[in-house]
């Protein structure tokens, strides 16, 4: 085979397997800036009427923590519920990983249905109106942050938590983390 | 008449494509000064949304893009220039929130790329042409001169 023929075939091969491994990228989930930098200072109240504390971003500090942006009225929401209940039970997470969840944008008495019907897995959760969510960087809901023992966020993910996610990306994440803290 | 028609519809197509696009600004979020509003919709013009992702922050009506509008009114309030506002902003959202992408090492391909192929393709037409206009300009060797006299000889 000349090279007149070679040359377009050569081109066609490389935009196909270009193309063909486009197909596995995301462009809906951006990369955070906020990676390995502090996460921004907060103070939420509770969800009125719910017995669970607010949070703050001092909270953050001496700890590993799962910070998971949800609402009531999200319904990739409630598919990741059971998720994050889930590896909260996990026996390598389970009392050495917190899990501090930010109602986004909820009215009190939806939230407090959301939780009694799916469970509570949070151990504190703050009411954000919107703030906290824009200094996050956050574009959507649900997003789960991964914040080290000093208070630095070292892992997002802009979608629900899936099976997937939590086995490859979010347990490998939080055994360094946790492996970070101790030593 | 049926091509002129489809001209007419043509330029009445692109006319709709071009017009402005109805802001999706609520009066309750207007700043009362017109200077400080004005500086917010320049502000506004050139921050993604990011829920769409194809619209600005004025154009869009996504819950997130009506406070990010309200943030940026707040930044002028306080005091901010413009680029301040904008560097606000992209010290959360990074730089894919500016619909103008800036000229960086990760856009290098973007913004010289058609540039670098219009080159490409020019350098291969014009050393085309100059090879086809080589081999026309050479003289007929021997054998097809003898070849081309042997055909034009009457039978």
């Amino acid at each position: 085979m000349s090279l007149r023929y070679a040359i377009p075939l050569a081109l066609f091969a490389a935009l196909a397997i270009g193309l063909f491994a486009g197909l596995w990228l995301k462009p809906s989930e951006l990369p955070s800036v906020l990676i390995d930098k502090p996460a921004p200072p907060f103070d939420l109240p509770p969800i009125a009427g719910l017995d669970v504390p607010g949070v703050s971003s001092q909270e953050l500090q001496g700890q590993v923590t799962i910070l998971n942006v949800f609402a009531s009225w999200c319904i990739p929401c409630r598919a990741e519920h059971g998720e994050l209940t889930k590896l909260m039970r996990d026996s390598d997470i389970k009392g050495r990983v917190h899990l501090f969840g930010v109602n986004y944008k909820d009215k009190p008495e939806d939230a407090r249905a959301y939780l009694a019907e799916l469970g509570n897995p949070y151990e504190r959760i703050g009411a954000d109106p919107g703030r906290l969510f824009i200094n996050l960087g956050a574009y959507g809901v649900p997003e789960t942050y991964l914040i080290d023992a000093h208070g630095r966020i070292r892992f997002r993910l802009p979608a629900p938590i899936t099976p997937q996610d939590v086995d490859t990306t979010i347990k490998p994440v939080l055994r360094k983390l946790l492996a970070e803290a101790k030593s | 008449m049926r091509r002129l028609a489809l001209l007419a519809a043509l330029l009445v197509s692109l006319a709709a494509l071009i017009s402005p696009v109805a802001l999706a600004i609520g009066p309750d979020e207007m700043l009362a000064d017109p200077a400080l509003e004005a500086r917010a919709r320049t502000i506004g013009q050139s921050l993604r949304c990011l829920v769409c992702q194809n619209q600005s922050i004025d154009d869009s009506e996504a819950g997130l893009a009506r406070d990010l509008r309200i943030l940026v009114r707040e930044r002028l309030q306080a005091g901010d220039s413009n680029q301040q506002v904008v560097d606000y902003i992209v010290a959360r959202y990074g730089d894919f929130v500016l619909l103008r992408p800036p000229v960086t090492r990760a856009t290098y391909l973007l913004w010289f790329g058609p540039a670098l192929l219009l080159l490409v393709a020019a350098t291969a037409i014009v050393a085309r042409a100059r090879r086809k206009r080589a081999t026309i300009d050479a003289p007929l060797s021997a054998d097809e001169e003898s070849e081309l006299k042997r055909l034009m000889e009457p039978r």
